[in-house]
């Protein structure tokens, strides 16, 4: 019998189609309540460090070198009140097969794929991820299919999207493309369900687990060059992977006290679903546009319990305008040599801002960078903003309103790192558990797992709780 | 050309959701717009053109739609040369040998 392949039939095949797709009975680790048991899940369902490791080293991936940027730390400390300018690196994780810190998730998720006997993988992603899993299926013999979200109902796209399209056919995928809209997991679902390939979600365990390395590398590069660990870390922050997974992993090399920083693009006033504002960004990814949603509720996913879970680890959250971003990938070139894609050089901008706040003996770490090329590159993307009615102006990059104008900074001094309020993506958490899971009471355990998720402690969890009306039941189960 | 062969490269274009049954936490303007998708693949049939043909995609998938392209070019390259970005560099060159004297 042929399935219905309405929407809402294949979204009401969606349980099954993703376990069929994945293989991760996500049942087992639920906790009474609105709960999981995070680390079993990580635990049960990822590799070793020294397995990942190995996959990773086997298929192009890691060992990326650390690097001192000693002229934009110069910039930088020009700014800086005396004594401030920490030094500034890079992991330059460019060098990855395929050109991104994405070929870590990428690399283990085709590994498992492989190991569990599927004939293909599948990812939704527009970005580098695509050109990840893609690259490595053609390494490890799978077939691929990256899903895009790539053009307006004109069948314009982003460049940078288009590039993702080339790069993924170059590696002998089959790209599905789609106008603007989140029916794209539907269509997901579909060719899942169709093909009985592997679902290469970004959000399982393995891909996350997989750029522990990145964390756990730069640690111990950190050691041997300077015989300390990085002060502080700053990563892009999307979905959330980049950021969780480093975070674990430089908890796994026991670099307990580095600061972890993420850093987005700030798209504030542009919907994510319209058709009208797809194209009049400057920037497809790293911006708050998904960083935010999957900050303040990270099971929106297309897995049931996202392995990504940022407030878990952030410490700090800032945001940088598109102007900024554009000013600091061209100074990436200019100053240290390094021409990089843009998206990639969102947590450089940030750290740009940051190390002036930071002593001059402190270690700041920027934990990627990515490839560039047509379509990737500050020259297409302002070229399509111009096309597209958005404003290119010098000014202060506080004015900038995304959508309507890119405003570079005058001079240097004006690039910012803007704190994001931390207790309002905590608020915002909550709020979206207590709506979620329609709570009215909480228990102990209940109160336990939002600690963990948001890093707060009992008197806030519970204060916020009871603000939204959720009545704390002292006694759980009988045991207290 | 708006005629392809049987076995040429070519891209074909669906309509998966048209406008007026989108998901409904679609804003307004995306209601109005039909969620449109495109793949490309081998023709398995002559065709021209605006009409419906086979392909088989790049893993070997079968599928079927409105043919649009033949041969598809990649569009995207290097824009044109931004004024604002030679701004950017004359100003860093100026301050950092500012730096060196």
């Amino acid at each position: 019998m042929k399935l219905d392949k309405s929407y809402d039939a294949i979204n009401a095949r969606k349980n099954e189609i993703i376990m069929n797709s994945m293989q991760i009975d996500y049942e087992k680790f639920e906790l009474p309540g609105i709960g999981f048991d995070y680390e079993a899940m990580m635990n049960e369902s990822g590799y070793s460090m020294e397995e990942m490791q190995k996959i990773q080293l086997d298929h192009g991936v890691g060992n990326t070198p650390l690097i001192e940027l000693g002229n934009l730390t110069a910039l930088a400390r020009k700014y800086a009140p005396k004594g401030k300018g920490a030094r500034i690196l890079v992991k330059d994780e460019a060098a990855n097969a395929s050109g991104s810190f994405k070929a870590r998730r990428a690399s283990i998720a085709v590994q498992h794929a492989k190991k569990l006997g599927y004939k293909g993988v599948i990812a939704a992603t527009s970005g580098n991820y695509g050109a990840a899993v893609a690259a490595q299926a053609a390494m490890q013999g799978l077939k691929c299919i990256v899903v895009q979200e790539c053009y307006d109902d004109n069948k314009i796209g982003q460049p940078e999207i288009l590039e993702k399209q080339r790069i993924c056919e170059a590696y002998g995928a089959e790209v599905v493309q789609l106008t603007v809209g989140p029916e794209l997991f539907t269509t997901h679902l579909s060719l899942l369900e169709d093909t009985g390939y592997f679902n290469a979600s970004l959000y399982t365990p393995y891909g996350i687990a997989g750029v522990e390395t990145l964390g756990y590398e730069l640690a111990m590069q950190c050691r041997e060059r300077f015989g300390k660990d990085p002060d502080a870390v700053v990563c892009t922050n999307a979905g959330g992977g980049n950021l969780t997974g480093t975070a674990r992993g430089l908890i796994k090399a026991g670099a307990l006290d580095t600061k972890i920083i993420g850093a987005c693009i700030d798209l504030k006033g542009l919907h994510m679903a319209s058709d009208k504002d797809f194209n009049r960004k400057s920037c497809t990814t790293g911006h708050t546009g998904f960083a935010m949603p999957f900050i303040t509720w990270p099971d929106r996913s297309d897995t049931p319990r996202n392995a990504a879970r940022v407030l878990r680890y952030m410490d700090e959250l800032v945001t940088v305008k598109q102007g900024e971003l554009f000013y600091i990938t061209q100074a990436f070139a200019i100053l240290e040599g390094y021409e990089r894609g843009p998206a990639g050089n969102t947590s450089l901008t940030a750290a740009f801002a940051l190390a002036q706040q930071m002593d001059e003996n402190q270690i700041l770490v920027v934990q990627e960078t990515e490839y560039t090329s047509a379509g990737k590159h500050p020259m297409p993307q302002l070229t399509f903003a111009k096309k597209n009615g958005v404003e290119v102006l010098f000014g202060d990059p506080d004015d900038e309103i995304p959508g309507k104008n890119l405003i570079f900074p005058e001079n240097p001094s004006l690039i910012k790192a803007r704190s994001y309020d931390m207790t309002k993506a905590r608020k915002s958490y909550i709020k979206n558990c207590v709506k979620n899971y329609s709570m009215t009471s909480a228990t102990e355990e209940d109160i336990k797992f939002i600690m963990d998720e948001i890093k707060s402690d009992r008197e806030f969890v519970v204060s916020e709780l009871a603000e939204r009306g959720v009545r704390t039941k002292t006694h759980s189960h009988g045991i207290l | 050309m708006d005629m392809a062969k049987k076995g040429d490269w070519v891209q074909i274009e669906n309509v998966v959701l048209p406008a007026g049954s989108r998901a409904p936490q679609v804003p307004e303007d995306t209601q109005n717009c039909d969620l449109k998708l495109w793949v490309k693949g081998i023709a398995q049939e002559d065709g021209k053109i605006g009409e419906n043909i086979e392909i088989v995609t790049a893993t070997g998938r079968k599928t079927g739609g409105i043919l649009v392209a033949i041969n598809p070019r990649y569009i995207h390259d290097y824009g044109d040369f931004q004024p604002e970005l030679l701004k950017v560099e004359m100003q860093l060159k100026e301050i950092m040998e500012g730096a060196e004297k």
